[in-house]
């Protein structure tokens, strides 16, 4: 099991990049009120095919050909039912993936968020061309990060040079650490 | 609070930069970020080869790569030469890998008790 749910988002935008998406979409619901933590990725990549679709979430199932197995999906799943949530996944081939993933937040077995920037600079490293939109919103306000303004401001400069990735990482923890402290 | 206008800033400075290496950068240094290489650590290694780099300025791009199939060796890094070379570093870790960047893209030297064939030596 991976540490933070960052990391296990990590893995499913691992995918929808795998899958060829040029948009993706995470937003991040995190309610003390509803004591909810909620996550949905939406992708427009190539999707799957009703029958990948149905054996998605066992582990033995992968698309890739260097090893057999593939945890992603399957581990989302299994935290979210031990941490008292829910798991869906729906998707269309030829037009993209949908993930909600949810879990109570004051939950033993609910890991911590995690590092928010940090899963969108390995994101962003791992492709820079793709759209990237991050949400998170708590009970009280809302932050939204798209690659695209960055990619604007830069203007032909790569979103790739090691210090505009760690900007990135903290400009995104920034605006999110403010949000919780209000 | 970090706003969107440093970038510009930024910009200019890595401009400047992009033009004193017109040919290119001399190294790829890769890490594998798949699930296996992920939960045996290359999260912190990665961060750190990200941040070495920026702070020293070597002459490599940092990038990763998924599951290359030898998942008990994660985390695994990558260092690929101009000159076609390729060095497969295992068990990496963030004190290792700022080795590796000191020593092998630093000064051209393989840090030869990290690779996979002194791993698998000792297996």
């Amino acid at each position: 099991m991976m540490e933070d749910l960052a990391m296990q988002i990590l893995e499913l935008l691992m995918n929808s990049i795998q899958a060829g998406a040029k948009n993706i979409t995470l937003a991040i619901l995190d309610s003390v009120k509803n004591d909810r933590i909620c996550m949905q990725l939406t992708d427009d990549g190539r999707g799957m095919s009703e029958e990948l679709l149905k054996k998605v979430t066992d582990p033995f199932t992968t698309t890739r050909t260097t090893r057999k197995v593939g945890m992603g999906v399957s581990f989302m799943k299994g935290l979210c039912e031990i941490c008292n949530g829910s798991f869906r996944i729906d998707s269309e081939e030829g037009k993209g993936t949908e993930v909600v993933a949810e879990v109570q937040k004051n939950n033993i077995d609910t890991p911590p968020l995690g590092d928010l920037g940090a899963m969108m600079m390995y994101a962003i490293q791992a492709d820079e061309n793709i759209n990237y939109t991050l949400s998170y919103e708590n009970d009280q306000n809302k932050f939204v990060f798209t690659s695209a303004e960055v990619r604007a401001m830069l203007d032909g400069v790569s979103m790739q040079e090691p210090e505009i990735l760690l900007w990135i990482k903290e400009y995104i923890n920034q605006n999110i650490e403010a949000l919780e402290e209000g | 609070m970090k706003s969107l206008e440093e970038l510009r800033k930024m910009r200019e400075a890595a401009l400047k930069k992009v033009e004193m290496r017109e040919e290119g950068k001399d190294y790829r240094v890769v890490v594998g970020m798949a699930t296996c290489g992920i939960a045996a650590g290359a999260r912190p290694v990665l961060n750190r080869l990200v941040e070495e780099t920026a702070a020293k300025n070597y002459n490599c791009v940092v990038t990763q790569t998924g599951c290359i199939g030898m998942c008990v060796y994660e985390p695994i890094v990558e260092v690929y030469g101009k000159d076609g070379s390729h060095t497969t570093y295992v068990h990496m870790t963030p004190a290792k890998a700022e080795k590796v960047l000191e020593q092998h893209v630093g000064k051209g030297e393989i840090v030869e008790e990290y690779t996979v064939e002194a791993a698998k030596k000792e297996a």
